[in-house]
């Protein structure tokens, strides 16, 4: 009879939340049950992952989307760019986002698989160098400054190392972890490949470097545009000298013009052939996502290429299907 | 002069009364501190993200706009999973510890995958996520679905509930065992009568630890492909997810104040969820332990 009991019990905490789940499942039909006559012909699901910087802009395009096609589903996941393309040879995903161009060893494998792919741009991010508010000598660093305060071959550990009569105080470093693809990035257009300062502070949380930025004087960080265009107020940007020996400061429009270089980035997105052709959310999706990419990466944070880029790669995409 | 008139014994009585103080001292100081910073984080959390915890941001989906990013579909995801988690780890961990103390033989064997249960507690549980993307997304094709979130999350939890349940079971005098063999009791009659009444008080208590620490999991679920935007309401195991602490975790990496309000408010659904869970597994517990 107590055995009974145990069993009542063993299970009663799991049968109140499987009622709580129906529940909600039966809740969640009625509202579908609405919205089925407004509902377009798109259904099927599209599986999107990839990088977390790309995620915002993706998550716009997602929610959009299904509000117009309330019966087709799409997914975002954020495994970052590398755990993404892992998914993506799998062949468990239909699009990949990134943060950075795919790799020889991830071309290598898409090929082994015998995955077909299409890569697109889909927006752009500057990376922003930025200081502490209270640093006022800092009027612009030069790539070759940028690579000795940040290798650790480089010869820069105080601000005097980097020009004269800057302060003699040590330098510290905030950078993205090196999973992310903004730390790819950085690493090959600054550190041309090379070991990053062994002292500076990693952190896969871009939050976490404004506010070491915002905490130490002498601090030093990068990160994507979006995260300095939240902090203008308490972090003070630094300006580049680009290959043409322009200092440059990164804004929409310096990054859009490609006068912001080398640290402006192209983010990607990588579509599968075989869903464009075998499934059509997944085409709708990647047809809707070239149309509003430079809309929603405006309203969260990026820059919007031009528009004559975003036509080609529509275009490109109708050729696939 | 006054002292020397004292006498040793008074001496060591003042001495204990000194040490007395002193530990207790150090227990309060070390209660207090823990405390206050338990608080300093509820009412960080509260003060940030009431704001924005209205029945909107209980019924809406995510959204790129703070003011209409919604829970649901992490709501529904940690529901999902937590109603495989439960029944699977509890009949499992409980089964593996009945086996392991009523039944298995007492001997090396025995005792090494004893050691090693205890040990697999402490494993990171990215190494979890990695065993169920090979085993259970892949090998058994269950895709990036509910039902293999559930599975990994159960083999995480496992551990601890087994560890607990044994200890439970082991804290049950002998003379109990003996009277029920005297009075000509089988082993599965005593599991019933007497185990598993006696024990249920300890077997929930290491339950409600390891599903609280399930409830905020995040790693492994990201490692087997839970999502983090999902904008359509789960209706069969095999579907996509995504859970609450992936949620905040996302919400909080973003550039946007107003996300980071937005991720304390998923704190706090967090928070309540975990204490409705909990509050009812300790009605259940309580009930039973006046019971026995």
């Amino acid at each position: 009879m107590k055995m009974t009991k145990v069993v009542k019990m063993g299970t009663s905490l799991s049968a109140v939340l499987l009622l709580a789940a129906c529940g909600n499942k039966s809740e969640d039909k009625n509202s579908a049950g609405a919205n089925e006559e407004t509902s377009e012909s798109i259904t099927g699901s599209v599986q999107v992952d990839g990088s977390s910087t790309v995620f915002p802009i993706m998550e716009g395009i997602a929610e959009e989307f299904s509000i117009e096609n309330p019966k087709a589903r799409a997914t975002i996941g954020v495994s970052g760019s590398g755990g993404g393309f892992e998914k993506f040879i799998a062949g468990e995903t239909d699009i990949s986002n990134a943060s950075r161009p795919i790799k020889e060893e991830e071309i290598a494998l898409l090929e082994e698989e015998g995955i077909d792919y299409t890569e697109f741009k889909i927006a752009l991010d500057g990376l922003s160098v930025v200081v502490n508010s209270e640093n006022d000598w800092v009027d612009y660093l030069t790539l070759d400054e940028l690579y000795a305060i940040w290798a650790e071959e480089g010869d820069a550990d105080t601000w005097a190392d980097v020009r004269d009569g800057w302060p003699d105080e040590e330098i510290e470093l905030f950078s993205p972890g090196i999973d992310s693809g903004t730390y790819d990035y950085f690493d090959e257009v600054i550190l041309n490949g090379d070991q990053i300062e062994r002292e500076a502070s990693l952190s896969e949380d871009d939050n976490i470097l404004v506010q070491g930025v915002k905490g130490s004087p002498n601090g030093l960080a990068y990160f994507g545009y979006a995260y300095y265009a939240e902090n203008m107020d308490t972090v003070k940007i630094v300006p580049i000298e680009n290959s043409e020996g322009d200092v440059i400061e990164p804004s929409s429009e310096t990054v859009q013009n490609g006068n912001y270089e080398p640290l402006s980035r192209p983010l990607f997105i990588y579509v599968k052939h075989e869903s464009i052709v075998e499934n059509n959310a997944a085409y709708e999706f990647a047809k809707y996502s070239l149309k509003m990419a430079g809309e929603m990466a405006q309203e969260v944070g990026y820059v919007a290429m031009e528009e004559a880029i975003y036509e080609e790669s529509l275009a490109t995409l109708e050729s696939l299907k | 002069m006054k002292n020397n008139s004292v006498t040793p014994d008074e001496k060591q009585i003042d001495r204990r009364i000194i040490k007395n103080k002193l530990a207790k001292g150090v227990f309060f100081l070390g209660t207090l501190f823990g405390i206050i910073v338990l608080a300093a984080l509820l009412i960080r959390i509260f003060t940030q993200g009431i704001a924005y915890l209205d029945f909107g941001f209980l019924s809406n989906f995510a959204s790129r706009r703070p003011e209409d990013a919604g829970i649901r579909a992490a709501i529904l995801g940690t529901i999902w999973i937590m109603s495989i988690t439960i029944p699977v780890s509890l009949i499992l961990g409980v089964s593996t510890s009945i086996y392991l103390e009523e039944y298995a033989p007492r001997n090396k064997f025995t005792r090494f995958i004893e050691l090693n249960l205890a040990n697999l507690a402490g494993v990171p549980s990215v190494v979890f996520g990695l065993l169920g993307l090979t085993v259970f997304v892949r090998l058994l094709e269950m895709g990036r679905s509910i039902l293999a979130g559930g599975f990994t999350m159960s083999l995480l939890i496992l551990p601890v509930i087994v560890v607990a349940s044994k200890e439970a079971i082991r804290a049950i005098p002998q003379e109990q065992y003996d009277a029920a063999y005297a009075m000509g009791a089988t082993k599965w009659q005593i599991i019933r009568t007497v185990v598993l009444p006696a024990a249920t008080p300890g077997i929930l208590t290491g339950a409600i630890l390891s599903l609280s620490r399930g409830v905020g999991e995040t790693a492994s679920l990201l490692m087997i492909g839970a999502m983090t935007f999902i904008a359509y309401t789960p209706a069969s195991v095999l579907d996509g997810f995504t859970v609450l602490p992936i949620q905040i975790f996302s919400w909080a990496s973003r550039p946007q104040a107003e996300f980071q309000a937005v991720a304390a408010a998923g704190s706090i659904v967090l928070l309540v969820i975990l204490i409705v869970m909990n509050t009812l597994a300790i009605i259940i517990r309580n009930n039973y332990s006046k019971r026995y």
